[in-house]
């Protein structure tokens, strides 16, 4: 192991305790580690480690455009000598893979951390993926916290580990720990003495001649630290009354406690590489044995491997969040006293009043068009009553999966579609598949929705907002531009309420045998600053009823008991999209 | 074992504030020295969606939601929410609902219908506070503290003193609303 020496001194403090989001004092841990440089894109649940971070002086925090470029910031960090972290969600993960499992061979110079927040449950992502499974592929430790005190304490404790095994190490999270508070003991920052730069090919040049060795160190690092773990403080042996032991970690700790607090449990905080020789201990020490784990079952495949019996996915699900109510039913056999819940109509979000997406969409609802998705707010237009985005997968895929369709069934297939996706996306990966669009000899029509903001994750910044993490006015990267860079001939930019010059644009554009780009900008309703002088009233003698206003789903409107239309005056923004569709010029505008 | 946490539920549409109501239970908790945890939601749900908020404060507190049959008091910011989260509430539970209708779009578009009597038929079940906070907030003159005076009136059904609020009030708001959201709250609390 590369010995390096922690130089930490704590001071005398006196003790503070403030009530923090798991994400927060994910942000305190790190500038409590000495952290200089943090880097990462937003992403639920992730977004708040950042936008924490930014508030210390002493840490470099940027967003950057997409996971990977994040994670490739924050190694050249830890390269030159720095304590260095990258954030982001699950499927960030997936972004920023190929720089992190070849970092693992590599190693650190200043301690580095990458902190993956899961989403069970699926609050707001597009799949339930398991970040242990990746850190297994990619040989890399992972810590997970059970509270915002662990959650502060680990994620300091992960640079000292990075440093001690030449490792990255992943801080993994979930929705339910990053965006739950909780009361956390605050300590003083250390200051890290930077580790002085050595030029050394053998380690951070991997070329096959290079990377063979440090694979073989890899597998060394995994097994040192699976036997290391089993006295590391990350990992308890809780025994209490041992006719039932659980094993668990996070979040669901706190369920096994919660439900069952007489029974003996390993609590882990390091869940890979797994403590074996602890694990078997407490499996010997307990009569029946629980594996309590959400998502995927990977203690529970290993420990099995082992020859230890444990029941587990037989009896709790990989799907969705758990609750201390699962081990009561599955585990205890209590009659859980629930009611049955009040048939009520669904609540699903939907885009706000004021939205610059509604508008464009009606027109693509009014045309028929189908859309290629993308990841954003912009989602929402998948659902009635606009219905105008066929697929969404993942970041960037809108415009080459419009490219795949073309290819696959021709030119004339693709005259009713257009990739739809925002400004963020669009910079974080779009960027690459229009590219591929215009050389490969697409003909697709790309429609950026250029809201000036990152609206999903709750705006933030990005290269085309002309303003960074920190606050700082940099100049902007030119959409427009970029795009006839790559040689596309028609780049047009229209107001996205401008619902005519629209309507011309997509009946062109879709028809022309070329690609083109139509920007359709407006900025989120969320970031106007400037206060609303208008808004709207619907006049009840001129009111047809026919619910043509209706039809682009605004919140603001709706029906009276007789039929007529009524606008929540409060909500409405006057953006005059269901003034368009009145016949009847029964919306009268009304000032404040 | 008896578990003596006091489960409270924040319930409404995203985008109604639940989250500044949450803090301020966070604080008031805290400073009266019990260990407490909250849960939130971001993302997506934000956007108009149903969201929960949960408050659980005792000596010792392992998990940081409410399950169902678990809530001691829920705090609904509109009347179909309150409706939906009501089976989370214990048998002697109470709702403090606010008289706010919100169609969801399923409404909107016909799809589903906005159920009737939902007042009535929760006071069947359980022990429900109303309030009209919206139209309170209006005379006061800033429809955007409707969700402190529902908290006022929540605050009624719970063990902490009145400036033991009005500092978790102060401390937790940003500093220019501090003098209208204390009204707001006394308001609630104190009643109409």
């Amino acid at each position: 192991m590369s010995n390096r020496s922690n130089s930490s001194n704590q001071s005398n403090h006196r003790e503070e305790r403030k009530i923090m989001l798991g994400n927060e004092a994910i942000a305190r841990g790190a500038w409590e580690a000495g952290v200089k440089v943090s880097a990462a894109y937003p992403g639920t649940p992730s977004t708040e480690i950042s936008e924490n971070i930014v508030k210390y002086e002493e840490i470099y925090a940027e967003w950057s455009p997409n996971e990977k470029v994040a994670m490739e910031v924050a190694i050249g960090a830890s390269i030159s000598g720095v304590r260095a972290m990258a954030s982001m969600k699950h499927v960030g993960v997936n972004v920023a893979a190929d720089p992190l499992y070849t970092i693992s061979y590599a190693g650190v110079g200043g301690g580095l951390v990458l902190v993956a927040a899961d989403d069970p449950g699926l609050y707001s992502s597009q799949n339930e993926q398991d970040t242990r499974c990746v850190a297994r592929a990619a040989l890399v430790p992972v810590l997970e916290p059970s509270d915002s005190q662990e959650a502060k304490d680990f994620m300091k404790y992960a640079f000292t580990l990075s440093e001690q095994y030449d490792t990255p190490v992943i801080l993994r999270t979930t929705t339910r720990l990053s965006h739950s508070q909780g009361p956390v003991t605050l300590e003083e920052r250390q200051e890290k003495q930077d580790v002085s730069y050595e030029k050394n090919i053998a380690k951070y040049v991997m070329m096959p001649g290079n990377a063979k060795p440090r694979h073989v160190y890899v597998e060394q690092r995994m097994k040192a630290l699976e036997e290391d773990g089993c006295s590391m403080f990350l990992n308890r042996m809780e025994l209490r009354d041992k006719k039932i032991g659980f094993i668990a970690s996070g979040i669901a700790y706190q369920y096994v406690r919660e439900a069952c607090p007489k029974a003996s449990v390993l609590k882990l905080g390091m869940v890979h590489p797994l403590p074996k020789k602890l694990i078997e201990e407490f499996a010997s020490q307990v009569e029946t044995l629980y594996i309590f784990e959400e998502l995927e079952p990977v203690f529970e495949e290993q420990i099995k491997s082992w020859g230890i019996s444990c029941i587990g996915k037989e009896i709790f699900t990989r799907q969705g969040e758990y609750s201390a109510n699962l081990i009561r039913r599955a585990v205890l056999k209590e009659e859980v006293q629930e009611k049955v819940p009040a048939a009520v109509p669904a609540r699903p979000p939907i885009l706000c009043p004021g939205c610059p997406h509604r508008s464009v969409y009606s027109v693509m609802n009014k045309l028929k068009l189908h859309g290629a998705g993308d990841i954003g707010c912009y989602t929402l237009g998948a659902v009635p009553p606009l219905g105008v985005i066929d697929t969404t997968i993942c970041m960037g895929a809108s415009i080459s999966t419009l490219h795949g369709m073309e290819k696959a069934r021709g030119k004339d297939y693709i005259n009713d579609w257009v990739a739809v996706i925002g400004d963020s996306t669009f910079l974080h990966t779009g960027v690459n598949s229009l590219m591929n669009m215009v050389y490969n000899q697409g003909t697709g029509t790309v429609l950026i929705l250029d809201n000036s903001t990152t609206g999903m994750t709750g705006h933030q910044e990005h290269a085309a907002t002309g303003k960074t993490l920190k606050g700082e006015i940099v100049p902007a990267i030119d959409i427009p531009g970029l795009c006839r860079a790559m040689g596309i001939r028609h780049v047009l930019e229209i107001d996205a309420f401008d619902t005519e010059a629209l309507e011309k644009a997509f009946r062109e554009e879709t028809a022309r045998d070329e690609v083109s780009v139509i920007i359709a900008q407006s900025p989120c309703v969320l970031i106007v600053k400037e206060k609303k002088k208008t808004t709207r009233r619907a006049l009840r003698d001129k009111c047809k009823k026919c619910g043509m206003c209706l039809k682009p789903g605004c919140p603001a409107l709706t029906r009276n008991e007789d039929g007529t239309i009524a606008i929540d005056e409060t909500m409405c923004t006057d953006c005059g999209l269901c003034v368009k569709l009145c016949k009847f010029d029964a919306i009268q505008q009304i000032d404040l | 074992m008896e578990n003596r946490t006091k489960n409270i539920m924040i319930v409404g549409v995203g985008g109604q504030g639940t989250l500044l109501t949450s803090r301020i239970l966070g604080s008031i908790t805290m400073a009266a020295g019990y260990d407490v945890k909250l849960s939130e939601v971001h993302g997506m749900a934000q956007r108009g969606g149903s969201v929960v908020t949960f408050v659980r404060y005792g000596e010792t507190v392992a998990e940081p939601i409410v399950e169902e049959g678990q809530a001691d008091v829920l705090i609904a910011f509109e009347t179909l929410e309150a409706l939906r989260y009501a089976h989370f509430l214990k048998k002697e539970g109470a709702i403090i609902v606010n008289l706010q209708r919100i169609d969801p779009i399923t409404v909107v578009t016909g799809m589903a219908e906005y159920p009737e009597g939902i007042v009535e038929k929760l006071k069947k079940e359980y022990a429900v506070y109303q309030v009209d906070a919206a139209a309170e907030a209006l005379q006061m003159g800033n429809p955007k503290v409707f969700n402190v005076i529902v908290l006022g009136v929540a605050a009624r059904h719970m063990d902490f003193s009145r400036e033991e609020w009005l500092s978790a009030i102060e401390k937790t708001v940003p500093p220019k609303t501090v003098e209208i959201n204390k009204q707001a709250f006394l308001k609630g609390y104190e009643g109409q």
